[in-house]
């Protein structure tokens, strides 16, 4: 027991790694033993994680369960893992959205060894993200979840459409999405890797409190490579770790690889996608470039604040724009993380004050509850992509009828995608514009256009799959959301709206995370 | 029961009776009603419990009923919600009480409870009738019984927590909670019907249109709370804190903090209030059952928006003191919109619209009145109008049923049964119907003295008129004539005279379930104006002691000065010619309309008549500058233009360069050059080879013989090169 309650990060971390490398010696049938290994895997990583909730003391400031071994010495890079409110919150959504993912993906019938084993590395390779306290680890999670998620849309991805690249050459738009998710996160991280090498080198270590410590007032008088300064060499730095992690996100312009991931992954890869993938870029910014980057940043600060709203604008009028009900889910990612963006565009101008830490609050708020609401609406048009094998919205209308219990869920859970107050969305929505508001004020007030379109293309939605007149040819051929796809939504919804009523427990702990880590 | 908790339970009841109905109860429609009548009927109790107990209370503007929670922890501190009966507010559940519960019980009869199911009924589309057989073996088409009855009962009991929330609150997030969930009901119940193509279009624009002004009141919100510290009525309208954002500068346009958030959160209620320029949800609101037209588009939702304006009154109050546009802003919309609709009206035939239209006039009259400072004439318009503009749409609805049931009688499927030039002499086939609707209409009108829409108006323009207010003054007593003259048109077209239809000619009284209701509004729209004779009122002020203005005027802090006031004869003068005028008017032109005739004001108005049919052309008019330029922004410019072709235009030029570059690495680097030096190295050698392979025989004798000529050569070089 001792050795669990010593342990329970790394347990956490390598647990899925572990049913993953099990299942490589089980036989390829049945496909159930597969499905139940994956998801009872996942299952214990979130039940550990629970214990390591409950156990937190959210009171104290710096990194918990900490854990740090041996790893790369020549280099000064440890093994280093640790937790505080942020990376917590962070952990528990990957935790509780894998097993919910892993049980959206019964019904997946073609490779299901494959299929789960590629998931629960997947897994592992989030929850390393959200647990590194050394850049390189860090690095290496980072990743190391782009691999199993290249290989679910390009094998499990929806079979059909075509992408033209140019002069007439097409390919198939699962490959075409792989690809492009795949090339331009690894191009953007390029830089994210030297700047972490100029990082490691000038201080000598990759260890992350170290960094914190003694990057931000770091003065280097020897030359750097191509003889520039070390202000511009550090500047170079930041925008290279900045544009790495926007791409994540992601923020505008760089955000036309998630309409088409996310269109043409399987729908449990675009709930995680969506749930998880996306806040890695969130968090990027949050643990690494502001504190590593107060100045810049700070510097900076408008700059990103002009392309939150430019994400969170042209986000609604992109999914207000479709007839793929996918991609209008995909597009309202954009949307979304927009303001978190904004709030943390906020908080870097004004890092320390009141009002940034309410920004902050409901900046990881709203990551966590995107991570919900968009798991969750994704995982409705594959409810409905299944049975019907079409997303176009012209092709349904007036289903309410023959999917009343469907249709009340897809109403639910598009509107805490509205951020209707009572449910989550709402608060974190609110707590981010009460935060920029005072930092932010014009941008603020613009990026409530994308607030009115949000509601656009949620109503579009519903008007074109729920109301309207019934479109005959689906009678008799859909069927309503069965039991194991009810026990997917049902955790998520009850979440909403517990997280819509009262957020405090978990708000409390982002709060105080927030205002310890950077010192309100 | 402590009064405190009571409060907190109010929209509690109606909450857990949402829930009920859609886990458990969905499919019993008995089981469904009593739920949400009973869940009502609780608040309702509840309600009656609380504003009576305020009654007891002394000075209870000072000491009202209050209790306050952590939410959320923010920063250093919590942000606290809570709730709180002050005069206003208990005013407020009165009202919300009494309608609520009457509308309740009427949607029992009006969604046919105990009618058969229908023959070819379905969900999403309103009930069309059912073939039952007497005992003589005779047919007869009768009134179904909605298919989703059930379904309706949860959605007014959610909307019904909605509006307790917003009332109870003491702060103005809740208040903004209770606002959208409203919001949300109101989509959900207009296109309740949702297979009908109108009403799903109807519900969405409602939803956005409203939205429009949500996302100001949203900002409103995050100012108040980042220049005040709090939501909290108590925090935000203390003095000292009034003081500072009026003092604060905003950099808008001049105004002050206060000013600032003042007209942001009053474009919430443009929106939620259906003030010009965003009125035009209203009108299609009416595709939702005429319960909701009652409930949630006359007497509760739409009030909401008054409502706040008035809870906000002492930071509009501190902002003109300041020297702010803002009251001037909110006097002028007030009353533009109180006139623009009113001319609307009077062109529309259908018997919803006439009175979407006059909800939309009257609530511009209590903006209005805010606007120049007469809030608590204000909030007297705003219960009066709720009970009485109830009334009406009930009593409407039960014109509409009981000529459905003229229209299942005579089978013809082609007559629009809300159509009032269909309609005509009902007053002897729905008698309850019509005294009730006669009083409504009279209440609406203004008809004096004995209506409670006389006092509130009159009090209205009574305050227009002695602060000076000329303009508002000279708009509103327009209005108030166009007000009485439809009201009288609407009034002789459909019950006075003779018939125009054989539908008409069968109609039918409705239920107890509907007619009780009816009865109970009535005797409101009557008394509730006594509640508020001015005490100088020549004759009749004194006789029943004004209550209401002290009460409701003590919520913030002040004290009645009215009967120190001398009377004005001017506006009662005015307000008696518009009213009575209006209504002699409207009966004297639409007294004889005959059967297929056209509106008689068709011909005078010339034509003027189509623009305001068409209700000035802004639907036209906002379709063609917002929806279609925001649909091709969205579908065209967002996706097509800027994601497909110029960012991904951009990204594949990179790949394409990348392909480029790949090709010249191969076919100009790699395959001449690198792989073409080896390839000669390899060649040449080899061609080397090939050479010199004719010289490898394998016989000794040749190899022995070439040995000797070269030992020759050498011997011949070193023996001629010796010296």
């Amino acid at each position: 027991m001792d050795f669990i309650a010593n342990h329970l990060l790394t347990l956490i971390l390598f647990l899925p790694a572990l049913g993953a490398l099990v299942m490589l010696f089980l036989p390829g049938e049945p496909k159930g033993l597969h499905r139940w290994t994956a998801f009872i895997t996942s299952l214990l990583t979130l039940v550990l994680t629970l214990v390591v909730w409950m156990q937190f003391d959210r009171g104290a400031a710096g990194f918990q369960f900490q854990e740090q071994y041996a790893w790369y010495d020549a280099i000064h890079a440890s093994f280093h893992v640790g937790v505080d409110g942020l990376g917590l919150t962070m952990v528990l959504l990957t935790a509780l959205l894998s097993p919910l993912a892993i049980l959206a993906s019964f019904s997946i019938q073609e490779k299901v060894k494959a299929y789960m084993m590629l998931f629960l590395f997947l897994e592992t390779g989030m929850l390393g993200v959200f647990m590194a306290l050394d850049m390189l680890i860090f690095f290496v999670f980072y990743e190391i979840g782009l691999v199993p998620m290249f290989f679910l849309i390009q094998q499990w991805g929806s079979p059909k459409g075509e992408r033209e690249l140019w002069k007439g050459i097409k390919v198939p738009s699962r490959v075409y999405a792989s690809f492009k998710f795949m090339v331009y996160t690894m191009g953007a991280s390029l830089g994210l890797l030297l700047a972490i090498q100029l990082m490691g080198v000038s201080v000598g270590s990759y260890d992350l409190p170290k960094l914190f410590k003694m990057w931000p007032i770091l003065q280097r008088t020897d030359t750097v490579p191509l003889g520039l300064s070390f202000a511009t060499a550090k500047a170079i730095a930041f925008w290279a770790m900045t544009i790495a992690f926007a791409l994540k996100v992601p923020v505008w312009p760089f955000h036309t690889w998630l309409p088409d991931a996310h269109t043409e992954a399987p729908t449990a890869g675009s709930m995680i996608l969506a749930g998880v993938l996306l806040k890695m870029g969130a968090y990027g910014f949050l643990r690494f470039i502001l504190p590593l980057y107060p100045a810049e940043a700070k510097h900076f600060a408008a700059w990103l604040a002009f392309l939150a709203v430019m994400a969170i604008i042209f986000g609604a009028f992109g999914a207000y724009g479709q007839d793929d009900f996918k991609r209008l889910v995909a597009y309202s990612s954009i949307n979304h993380m927009g303001f978190v963006i904004l709030g943390i565009a906020a908080a870097a101008k004004a890092i320390g004050t009141a009002d940034a830490t309410i920004a902050l609050n409901g900046a990881v708020l709203q990551m966590f509850n995107h991570g919900l609401s968009a798991a969750g609406m994704f995982f409705l048009v594959g409810v409905i992509y299944e049975r019907a094998h079409t997303r176009d919205l012209n092709e349904f209308g007036g289903l309410f009828p023959l999917l009343p219990v469907y249709g009340g869920i897809l109403i639910f859970v598009s509107m805490a995608a509205l951020g209707l107050p009572g449910l989550n969305g709402f608060v974190s929505e609110f707590l981010v514009v009460r935060g920029s508001w005072p930092i932010f004020t014009a941008y603020t007030a613009i990026a409530m256009l994308g607030l009115l379109f949000t509601g656009s293309y949620v109503l579009k939605g519903i008007k074109k799959v729920l109301h309207g007149p019934l479109n005959e040819k689906w009678v008799g051929h859909l069927t309503e959301i069965n039991a194991r796809e009810l026990l997917v939504i049902t955790p998520l919804m009850v979440l909403m709206l517990e997280l819509g009523v009262w957020p405090a427990w978990l708000l409390d702990v982002i709060n105080r995370a927030m205002s310890m880590f950077f010192g309100a | 029961m402590a009064t405190e908790t009571l409060i907190w339970l109010l929209p509690l009841f109606p909450l857990v009776s949402f829930a009920l109905i859609i886990l458990f109860t969905n499919r019993n429609k008995a089981l469904s009603h009593t739920i949400a009548v009973g869940a009502a009927f609780l608040s309702f109790l509840g309600s009656m419990l609380v504003f009576w107990r305020a009654l007891h209370v002394e000075h209870f503007a000072e000491h009202p009923f209050s209790s306050v929670i952590n939410w959320l922890p923010l920063a250093d501190g919590w942000l606290k919600i809570g709730v709180r009966i002050d005069p206003l507010s208990a005013v407020g559940i009165f009202f919300v009480a009494w309608t609520v519960l009457a509308i309740f019980l009427y949607s029992v009869g009006y969604q046919n409870y105990g009618q058969p199911q229908g023959d070819h009924d379905k969900k999403g589309l309103p009930p069309h009738g059912a073939t039952v057989t007497d005992e003589h073996g005779h047919k007869h088409m009768v009134p179904s019984v909605e298919p989703m009855y059930s379904r309706f009962f949860a959605f007014i009991s959610l909307f019904a927590f909605g509006m307790y929330t917003l009332m109870i609150s003491d702060n103005l997030l809740t208040l903004f909670v209770g606002w959208e969930i409203m919001g949300l009901c109101s989509y959900l119940l207009i296109g309740f019907w949702f297979a009908k193509p109108s009403a799903r279009a109807a519900a969405i624009k409602a939803f956005i249109t409203t939205r429009v002004g949500d996302v100001f009141m949203l900002l409103g919100l995050a100012y108040v709370y980042a220049a005040a510290g709090s939501l909290r009525y108590e925090v935000i309208f203390a003095p000292e804190m009034l003081h500072a954002l009026a003092e604060h500068a905003s950099g808008f346009m001049g105004l002050s903090a206060a000013g600032l958030i003042g007209l942001l959160l009053f474009i919430g209620t443009v929106g939620k209030s259906a003030q010009w320029p965003l009125h035009v949800w209203l009108p299609d609101a009416m595709e939702g059952p005429t319960p909701v037209s009652a409930m949630i588009h006359a007497a509760t939702m739409v009030s909401a928006g008054v409502y706040m304006i008035i809870r906000i009154f002492p930071l509009l109050e501190a902002s003109h003191e300041a020297g702010d546009f803002t009251m001037t802003v909110i006097a002028f919309i007030g009353a533009f919109t109180a006139l623009f609709a009113a001319t609307i009206a009077v062109a529309q035939n259908d018997i919803k619209r006439v009175l979407a239209y006059s909800t939309i006039s009257q609530l511009g009259y209590m903006v209005a009145a805010v606007g120049i400072g007469a809030y608590v004439a204000a909030t007297f318009h705003l219960l009066t109008h709720a009970f009485f503009k109830a009334l009406l749409f009930l009593g409407s609805g039960s014109v509409i049923h009981g000529m459905e049931h003229g229209v299942l009688h005579t089978g013809d499927h082609h007559v629009d049964p809300q159509d009032m030039f269909n309609m005509g002499g009902l007053k002897d086939k729905m008698p309850i119907t019509f005294w009730t609707f006669l009083i409504g209409g009279f209440a609406l009108s203004g008809f004096p003295l004995v209506t409670a829409g006389f006092w509130s108006k009159d009090e209205i323009l009574g305050d227009a008129f002695t602060h000076g207010h000329w303009w508002v003054f000279g708009v509103l007593a327009l209005a108030a004539f166009l007000t009485a003259f439809y009201t009288m048109r609407q009034i002789t077209l459909t019950f006075l005279g003779k018939a125009r239809t054989k539908e008409a000619e069968h109609a039918q009284e409705t239920p107890w379930t509907m007619t009780v209701p009816l009865m109970t509004l009535a005797f409101f729209a009557v008394t509730f104006g006594w509640t508020g004779i001015p005490e100088n009122f020549p004759l009749l002020g004194g006789i029943i002691p004004n209550w209401f203005h002290p009460w409701v005027i003590s919520t913030l802090g002040e004290h009645a000065e009215a009967a120190a006031e001398a009377f004005n004869w001017g506006p009662l003068l005015t307000s008696l010619t518009v009213a009575l005028g209006g209504l002699y008017v409207g009966w004297l032109v639409y007294r004889n309309v005959p059967a297929g005739a056209e509106d008689p004001l068709k011909k005078p108005l010339g034509k003027l008549y189509p623009v305001l049919q068409n209700k000035y052309y802004f639907d036209e008019f906002y379709d063609k500058v917002f929806v279609q330029p925001a649909m091709w922004v969205s579908a065209v410019f967002t996706f097509q233009i800027m994601d497909r072709g110029i960012i991904d235009g951009i990204l594949h030029a990179l790949a394409r360069f990348s392909v480029f570059l790949g090709g010249f690495f191969r076919y100009v680097i790699d395959d001449p050059i690198i792989n073409g030096f080896g390839d000669w190295v390899a060649n040449t050698t080899r061609s080397i080879g090939n050479k010199l392979r004719v010289i490898q025989t394998g016989r000794v004798q040749q190899y022995m013989v070439a040995a000797l000529i070269f030992v020759a050569a050498v011997l011949v070089y070193f023996v001629t090169a010796m010296p």
